[in-house]
């Protein structure tokens, strides 16, 4: 056998030696060489109560002599040989252990997960045909690989509660559930609001919310993620789209500074549905649902589609060379000082980078962001729910975002300021601009996604791509740069924010030559000393440290104690 | 609602919990039992206050409390009869002493499940479940009242005219 080195242990899986470090979970060890072994209740993020069985293996540890007997010899590799066990183990909650061998593959571990799937399968409903979870359910795809193709169960299925609506988000069908107990074990050492258990333990277990208490916490939903078959499902998406036909994008919310990594699921240019996507530095496996559901309004009726130049006291459509055209007109003979950009910390540092461009080119007095404050949960959500702050900071070079929104709304109060320029925000709902105070303009252009009471008052309004719709990066709360990625196409006319910008500062007389948002990127990494020889590949999906801020998310700190103590694999 | 629990029991109920000393929890079960005793049930009420000592979120509770059949979650009759249906007294007769039990107390046991084994006369005098073995496999059909036992048990009239 082979010295442990730097804590290193030899493990035999399927019949080859793997070093891995000590401690690690058996499931764990089999994972990093890619070995699967099939599990409900195991998940890295919650403990390990083992009670699923759906993991065991064949498990075997060198034989112990009798007393008086010669040790076992090491083979020429060093190993000892192994005794196999005649009973298997769980995989999810035994570690390693040196010289020890792992089947997954042997006629007793398949005859183990036969039995498992068998016994959760008699009384499971087949209902996959009108089952959310169809094509995402792990006791479909186990079923598939290890279950047999016929019942031999004759007997009644046991009948449970079905449609029961434990939350005003979720509802449960009894009979689709396992009893692998994630949820519960989710409510109780994630989101600290148990409210689930397991009741009529026995052949009628049922999972329960509490009488008079409701599973309603802001992060309810990620128990529909984990559920590995279709108990729990979410009531904003059961029925509306088969999980199969929709495209995935990898890329990021942006509701908060935290810029949780989501997968944005759409069909035809629609959104059905956000799930959260895993990243151990920004949120972990989960994500608030207040930030998961905040996508319909990308549907609303009240999208901007087409650019609308003022006509008297109404807007008439536009083409994009008119309103932009209007525009250069109306800032052509201004004085800088007269300008005020107004841009927002919801836009991307490529978008930042030419909204700094363009206040250099016009040579504007006066340039702010809205900031957004609210209260840290203490779980995910950043006080600040602007996603990109940072990115504000260090691309438009603002050291206090926000600040100077008072000296813009004296400026244009006292005359001083003539035009204004506002870039994806929302002054008057969002900001305090009051809609006369805006009137006094010589010329106010807005952008934003929506129709809004800003947009009212405005010279030009420009329909500005949302989140889901446009490419950038931005920079996280605690200074993670990341990618934001176009799941779906904006609708009409929509333009996103930097090429708006882009066909600005053409219009009054500035250069060009960007065609894409990462060609931006490559002069943000030429330009911003943060971003020095940054590249958009490296980024990856997961995004890279940009900036030290001293900020960290309580839920991530949590979950990093829980790992230390050995309670979770993390 | 809260339970108003005497503070005899309370303190009863104290020490039984020092027993556990590592996790609180371990004492659900003698509580509960506590509880049972003095008040012959156990309600919502009593799962909250029992959660409330032991630091315990209901559920927990709630999730003991329905998977032991021995716990009730209804008020029991004034006597409380439990049959013994383990194989001896199976033998001696013990469904035709639960029968017969049923028919002159008044019990309808229709509505009896595993979850919920107790059925109580309309007049609240008596109820009725069975129970697996009571020790005394020679003299069967045997059959608990209260804390009485009672042996070989053939004179139902008898049996239920102690306990008026």
């Amino acid at each position: 056998m082979s010295e442990e080195k730097n804590d290193l242990i030899d493990v035999q899986i399927n019949g080859e030696w793997h070093s891995f470090p000590k401690g690690t979970r058996m499931i764990e060890a089999c994972r990093q060489v890619g070995v699967e072994v099939p599990h409900y209740c195991y998940h890295p993020k919650l403990t390990s109560p083992g009670n699923c069985r759906m993991c065991l293996v064949e498990m075997g540890m060198p034989p112990r002599p009798r007393p008086g007997d010669d040790p076992p010899e090491p083979d020429e590799t060093g190993h000892l040989p192994i005794s196999w066990i005649p009973r298997p183990a769980i995989a999810c909650a035994n570690t390693i252990a040196p010289n020890m061998g792992i089947r997954t593959e042997s006629e007793m571990t398949e005859e183990c997960r036969e039995g498992v799937m068998e016994l959760l399968l008699a009384n499971h409903p087949l209902d996959c045909p009108i089952c959310d979870q169809a094509g995402e359910c792990s006791l479909q795809e186990f079923s598939v690989e290890h279950g047999k193709g016929e019942s031999r169960f004759r007997e009644q299925k046991v009948k449970k509660p079905k449609n029961v609506d434990v939350g005003p988000r979720i509802r449960l069908d009894d009979e689709r559930c396992i009893m692998c107990s994630r949820c519960i074990r989710f409510t109780d050492e994630i989101a600290d609001d148990p409210v689930l258990g397991f009741t009529d333990r026995g052949s009628h277990t049922v999972l329960t919310v509490y009488p008079g208490r409701e599973l309603a916490n802001n992060y309810s939903l990620n128990t529909v993620d984990i559920c590995p078959v279709g108990a729990l499902t979410s009531n904003d998406f059961r029925f509306q789209m088969r999980v199969w036909f929709m495209k995935e994008t990898k890329t990021i919310d942006v509701n908060c500074a935290t810029g949780a990594n989501i997968t944005v699921f759409a069909r035809e240019n629609k959104i059905y549905r956000i799930t959260p996507r895993q990243n151990n530095d920004v949120n972990s496996d989960w994500m608030p649902d207040s930030h998961r559901l905040n996508f319909h309004w990308i549907e609303s009726d009240a999208r901007l589609t087409d650019p609308l130049v003022r006509d008297g006291d109404k807007h008439r459509l536009a083409t994009w060379q008119e309103a932009i055209a209007t525009t250069a007109d109306k800032l052509a003979g201004l004085d800088g000082s007269e300008i005020a950009v107004i841009a927002s910390a919801r836009m991307t540092n490529e978008e930042l980078l030419m909204t700094s461009r363009l206040v250099k080119h016009l040579g504007a007095g006066h340039v702010d962001v809205v900031p957004r404050e609210g209260e840290n949960d203490g779980y995910l959500i950043a006080a600040d729910r602007n996603p990109n702050t940072n990115g504000v900071m260090l691309v438009l070079g603002l050291e206090n975002p926000g600040s100077q929104l008072e000296a813009i709304k004296d400026g244009i109060a006292q005359g001083r300021i003539k035009a204004l320029l506002c870039l994806q925000e929302n002054l008057v709902e969002d900001a305090g601009f009051g809609s006369e105070l805006l009137s006094k303009l010589d010329f106010f252009l807005t952008s934003y996604p929506l129709a809004n009471p800003t947009a009212d008052i405005a010279d030009v309004v420009l329909p500005g791509a949302c989140w889901a719709e446009k490419t950038g990066t931005m920079v996280n709360v605690t200074g993670r740069l990341q990618r934001l990625n176009k799941a779906v196409d904006g609708p009409g006319q929509t333009l996103e924010a930097w090429e708006i910008i882009r066909d600005l500062i053409q219009a009054t007389g500035g250069g060009n030559g960007i065609y894409s948002a990462t060609d931006i990127f490559k002069q943000l990494a030429a330009e911003v000393p943060e971003f020095a020889d940054l590249s958009w590949g490296q980024i990856g999906d997961l995004g890279i440290p940009l900036i030290e801020t001293g900020e960290t998310i309580p839920l991530l700190e949590r979950e990093k104690e829980r790992i230390e103590k050995g309670l979770i694999v993390g | 609602m809260s339970l108003d629990v005497p503070s005899e029991l309370e303190k009863e109920i104290d020490e039984r919990v020092t027993h556990y000393p590592v996790s609180k929890r371990s004492a659900v079960l003698p509580v509960l039992h506590a509880l049972q005793h003095h008040y012959g049930f156990i309600n919502e009420e009593a799962v909250e206050w029992t959660a409330a000592k032991l630091d315990l979120e209901p559920i927990k509770v709630l999730e003991v409390v329905t998977f032991y059949p021995g716990f009730r979650q209804s008020a029991p009759g004034k006597f409380h009869i439990r049959v013994c249906r383990t194989l001896s007294c199976a033998m001696a007769g013990s469904y035709e002493l639960m029968e017969s039990l049923c028919d002159k107390a008044g019990i309808d046991r229709s509505g009896v499940t595993h979850h919920n084994p107790i059925a109580v006369s309309p007049d609240g005098k008596f109820s009725i479940e069975f129970a697996e073995c009571l020790a005394s496999c020679g003299t069967g059909p045997v059959c608990l009242v209260n804390d009485d036992f009672h042996e070989a048990v053939s004179d139902v009239d008898g049996l239920l005219s102690h306990y008026q």
